[in-house]
């Protein structure tokens, strides 16, 4: 077993058998291998467009097409703000700019210190209770500059893991 | 005895912190040597009340809220597990709250009552009647059910349900499919969310009944990768329908099967957009396709297929089980049944409201919300999206019915209310409507693809001053040939906020360049 987040081309291969008999299996796909590396390398290219009969350019153009895959690897968490309408109105705009200018960074990038890369995000679900932040799995509402800045301070000084 | 406490685990309560109500209470009871039992309820949909916990009593459950870990000892002192009133965080009795008391849930009605992972929950709340009505009756019988109780899509365009059905039982093929749209993009909706998260079991049961009106043994959802959570729970519902024989390959010993799987996008609003999400669904870039053919004929792999929302698709078990005349009961005109509206933005009492069409926007906003968060005046409201209208006040009035919003231009689309305050810019918004669809235009046709960059550049030139007057017009022009000329509503309709507010807000589209204020 190896838990790796290193990629290899036979981890790659493993999890396209596992998924490649379901219809439509490369969104499915792209989703495993970015659970597992998170990101796509762009290694594994070759090795979807030839487990499933497609031409690399056509995989290129899915993983480009959506928003959420990534072709390098991000920060060790990702930090996306809500910029809709409903987050707007309770002032998604200050906290973007202010995320923006305590990270150093703007969108699609990331720290120096590799812990954080920043998205933007079009709405989370939780518009009742915004701005909406969602870091890594969890989302949070009713963010101020404040509580971002404690967020992220708090990001900055977990624990690493051990991994196994 | 143990008294169950109910705390809720939908994405709106734990992103304010529900986890850590759920464990300061156990901890605190068993340092105080009391028993409890905390029940991960779904939401009541009551989101300024969130975390909303209740507690069981003989006179029926008792709620607090807003709770924060901080409450938990005072609360237990007052009496929370008596439902003892007195805590400035008291509501009373749950069912009495008047934002909930005042409601029509229909689609909603087992929302935050039920541990939504529970087979036998759902079955104790009437779970299960409808998909065992349908599975007495004839496809066709079906159908006319649904036809009968006048339910029209909920995704947007109000399409008759029972008609898209219709067309898909009477095209012949060796496969067909129910694809349930679960990509809820639009901004201030979060009603698809709250089904999945907290009865998800309705969702199921409304596929499974589809599958049988059209012959279909194959469904997906397609759920939109933001929400984690939801993901999670529909994964798990299904595998205890399946070992519960809701779905699989005998329904309940009937020889009926259905099968159903989540498939996640991947962050791109247009995959709402039905052909675009079955493009996705096949593993390609969510490019628009042409119609017709539709994909009620050739849709999913090219086979007849039913796309339905998931708000349309939770409708059906409640029209199987109560019979269609009871749903047509409610609503006005040629819009049937409850709408579940969504209050969000500057809002005092956010949440989830269902109610029969024919409500007011003022009701809403006022009764329900409470007027803005901020408690400065309301200036402009968007319902039903970013593709829709921003509506001024002498438009608040108008009953939201499909009808009557269409004639002035707006939409119901979702149901998402999105309120603003005085402070907005609606130039700035304008902007913004603009901007999305050049970030999220599918790039198929020229109007939206290239429309939208120019939209951006010349709603900067107005706010920046530059021939004003000129480039209002060729911002208008603009707007035309994106309405005329786009294939989809993506490019169609984004013209409609930006047209809206330069009609209703033109004052925000001549004020002097940022660094010439003050
Ligand atoms: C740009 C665009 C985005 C859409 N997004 C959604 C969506 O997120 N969810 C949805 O159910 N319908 C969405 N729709 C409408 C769908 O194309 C389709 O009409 C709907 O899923 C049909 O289901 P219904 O008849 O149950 O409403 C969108 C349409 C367009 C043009
Ligand atoms: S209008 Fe926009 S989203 Fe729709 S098909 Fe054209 S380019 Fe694609
Ligand atoms: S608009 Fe930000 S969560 Fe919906």
């Amino acid at each position: 077993m190896n838990d790796s987040r290193e990629w290899t081309p036979q981890a790659v291969q493993a999890e396209i058998d596992a998924l490649k008999h379901k219809p439509g299996a490369l969104l499915p796909i792209l989703h495993a291998l970015q659970d597992r590396f998170d990101h796509v390398p762009e290694g594994a290219v070759p090795i979807i467009a030839e487990s499933l009969g497609l031409t690399r350019a056509e995989v290129h153009g899915v993983i480009s097409f959506y928003h959420h895959f990534r072709t390098s690897p991000p920060g060790r968490h990702v930090v996306q703000v809500c910029r809709a309408e409903a987050c707007q109105a309770r002032g998604a705009r200050t906290l973007e700019a202010h995320a923006k200018a305590t990270l150093g960074v703007g969108y699609h990038q990331t720290t120096a210190d590799r812990e954080i890369t920043l998205e933007a995000v079009y709405c989370l679900g939780n518009c009742a209770c915004g701005p909406s932040v969602r870091v890594d799995d969890q989302i949070l509402g009713r963010v101020t500059p404040e509580s971002f800045d404690a967020l992220v301070d708090e990001l900055r000084t977990q624990p690493l893991e051990v991994l196994g | 005895m143990s008294v169950r406490v109910f705390v809720p685990r939908d994405t709106t309560a734990l992103s304010l912190g529900a986890d850590a109500v759920a464990t300061g209470l156990e901890r605190e009871a068993e340092r105080r040597g009391l028993e409890l039992t905390v029940v991960r309820n779904g939401s009541r949909g009551l989101a300024w009340l969130e975390p909303l916990v209740e507690v069981e009593t003989p006179a029926g459950r008792v709620a607090y809220g807003p709770v924060t870990p901080a409450d938990v000892p005072s609360l237990l002192d007052e009496g929370l597990l008596e439902g003892r009133d007195g805590h400035a965080l008291a509501q009373g009795p749950t069912e009495s709250i008047p934002y909930l008391a005042r409601q029509q849930r229909l689609t909603f009605a087992r929302i935050g009552v039920t541990d939504p992972l529970s087979v036998d929950d759902y079955k104790a709340h009437d779970g299960f009647r409808g998909l065992e009505a349908a599975l007495a009756l004839e496809p066709q019988d079906i159908v006319e059910e649904v036809k009968a109780s006048g339910l029209r899509g909920r995704g947007g365009a109000a399409f008759p349900t029972g008609i898209k059905w219709q067309t898909v039982l009477d095209t012949p093929a060796d496969q067909k499919y129910i694809v349930c749209n679960a990509d809820e993009g639009d901004s201030g909706t979060f009603a698809d969310r709250l089904i999945m998260e907290c009865d998800p079991y309705v969702l199921i049961e409304g596929m499974a009944i589809a599958g049988l009106a059209v012959n279909a043994t194959q469904g997906y959802i397609y759920l939109r990768s933001e929400y984690p959570l939801a993901k999670e729970i529909l994964d798990d519902a299904i595998a205890r329908a399946e070992a519960a024989g809701y779905l699989g390959d005998d329904l309940q010993g009937s020889g009926r099967a259905f099968h159903l799987e989540v498939r996640l996008g991947a962050g791109a609003y247009i995959c709402g957009e039905e052909t675009s999400l079955l493009e996705s669904l096949e593993g390609k870039r969510g490019l628009v396709r042409f119609k017709p053919p539709l994909p009620a004929i050739e849709g999913l792999f090219g086979r007849p297929t039913v796309v339905n929302n998931v708000l349309s698709l939770a409708a059906v078990p409640f029209i199987l089980a109560e019979g269609a005349q009871a749903y047509a009961n409610h609503g006005m005109g040629r819009s049937r049944g409850t709408l579940a509206l969504q209050l969000a933005g500057n809002v005092q009492r956010g949440g989830l409201v269902e109610l029969a069409f024919g409500t007011t926007l003022r009701t809403l906003m006022e009764e329900f919300g409470g007027g803005t968060a901020s408690g400065r005046p309301l200036r402009a409201v968007q319902v039903g999206g970013p593709l829709c209208a921003y509506l001024p006040e002498n438009q608040w009035d108008m009953p939201l019915d499909y009808e009557t919003f269409a004639e002035v231009g707006a939409g119901v689309g979702h149901g998402g209310v999105v309120m603003f305050d005085d402070s907005v810019d609606m130039a700035e918004q304008a902007r913004f409507s603009m901007e999305f669809c050049k970030v999220e235009s599918c790039g198929k046709c020229t109007p939206c693809r290239i429309g939208s960059t120019r939209g951006v550049e010349v709603i900067d030139r107005i706010r920046a001053n530059e021939n004003r007057d000129a480039n209002l017009e060729l911002l208008g022009e603009l707007c035309e040939t994106m309405e005329d000329g786009s294939l989809c509503a993506m490019g169609g309709m984004t013209p409609f906020p930006v047209q809206s507010a330069l009609k209703y807000f033109p004052d925000d589209f001549q004020r002097a360049p940022e660094g010439d204020r003050s």
